[in-house]
């Protein structure tokens, strides 16, 4: 469960960007790559933000499928499985273009 | 600071000059109420990495070792797979050749740490239940912490056992320069598939256990074929630490890493 040091450093970015404005919605994306459940994040969320200013903020999870490029022939596919190869040339040799991300995308900032 | 600008219409206009100040897309002004009324949010464009932090640690953490010369690989595997024992036979045989130093994650007892004293290394214990709420992984600032106990300008190899896990302590840069995982074969051939994260970050998969394949259902050709897809042509040594099996190989691995970043630093 290293979700719950995960939210610790979120915190710290979100306090950062919203330079002390209240803070409604935080979203995040997670690529398929990341062992990161998303229902235990926004739980260790809702744990970490508990009597803080941050308390009530909704956390939005957005999962971005893993996606290769075959350096072989070229061709792009989204994957279903964790299995990086090629579907059309079976190459092994392939790129993961996406589905590593973890990132903050985005803060909801109440209006002033 | 004047990152965030008051609108007195209501209305958000992007600013070109800091184009990350607001989403490019639009702005999320609960929807169609453009009276600026307090219940408009603003949407802000963060686009931050959640683990840049960590990585800034773990940067730090190479370079001192980088600035010592010493190499330093990350050690992770199951609860069990047999990474002490593993560790035990590899300070024996590595003991007259090389400095080596050992950061021992555990979440508690200093067990794991005393089945290596008496060895020649030097031993950093870090139990991720003091102060650190019970962790099931070393991250980089946890590392960092533990590089004052060691002397590490006299060590060559340091070795760092994360905490037994398929999943947490593949996510975090601790600053090794490569990592290893210890698979021990009465875990399954599917682990793979099921622990990809984990699978994919390493550069070189011990294979251990071995000597017990007559005893286990258990077959290793699936074993690769699943690895093979996770993590296309990854490096994998066969060991078992109990009978001595592949223990040789795995210590030359870890010289020929030694060698290829003394000549990439130009040390000795």
């Amino acid at each position: 469960m290293h979700e719950l040091s995960i939210c610790s450093s979120m915190v710290g970015i979100v306090r950062e960007h919203a330079a002390g404005r209240q803070v409604r919605t935080v979203h995040v994306r997670i690529g398929a790559m990341r062992q990161i459940v998303s229902d235990t994040l926004i739980y260790c969320w809702t744990l970490v933000t508990e009597e803080s200013d941050l308390e009530g903020t909704e956390l939005l999870v957005e999962r971005v499928p893993a996606k290769i490029r075959c350096t072989n022939c070229g061709h792009e596919q989204v994957l279903e499985e964790p299995a990086l190869i090629c579907a059309t040339c079976s190459a092994r040799a392939v790129d993961l273009i996406e589905g590593d991300e973890f990132l903050i995308t985005s803060l909801d900032l109440a209006g002033v | 600071m004047g990152r965030f600008h008051r609108h007195d219409d209501g209305n958000h206009h992007h600013d070109h000059q800091h184009p990350h100040h607001h989403d490019q897309s639009g702005v999320t002004d609960d929807h169609g109420d453009h009276s600026g009324y307090a219940t408009q949010t603003e949407r802000v464009v963060v686009l931050e990495r959640i683990f840049a932090e960590n990585d800034q640690t773990a940067a730090a953490n190479r370079s001192d070792f980088d600035a010592v010369g010493l190499t330093s690989v990350n050690l992770m595997s199951s609860p069990g797979a047999g990474k002490t024992t593993l560790l035990r036979e590899t300070l024996i045989r590595l003991g007259d050749t090389m400095r080596v130093g050992i950061i021992e994650g555990d979440i508690e007892t200093s067990i794991d740490a005393d089945r290596l004293a008496g060895l020649g290394a030097a031993i950093s214990l870090i139990n991720t239940a003091n102060g650190f709420g019970g962790e099931c992984h070393l991250d980089a600032p946890m590392v960092r912490s533990a590089l004052p106990r060691l002397p590490l300008p006299e060590l060559d190899l340091l070795l760092i056992e994360n905490v037994g896990n398929l999943v947490c302590p593949a996510e975090f840069d601790v600053g090794a320069h490569a990592s290893a995982m210890v698979y021990s074969v009465t875990e399954g051939e599917e682990k793979p598939l099921k622990y990809p994260v984990m699978f994919r970050s390493v550069d070189l998969v011990i294979v251990n256990k071995v000597d017990l394949i007559p005893h286990l259902d258990y077959d290793l050709s699936t074993f690769y074929s699943n690895l093979n897809a996770v993590n296309p042509g990854v490096a994998a040594i066969e060991t078992s630490a109990r009978t001595g099996i592949g223990i040789d190989q795995w210590c030359a691995w870890l010289t020929g890493l030694r060698s290829t970043a003394a000549a990439a630093s130009g040390l000795g």
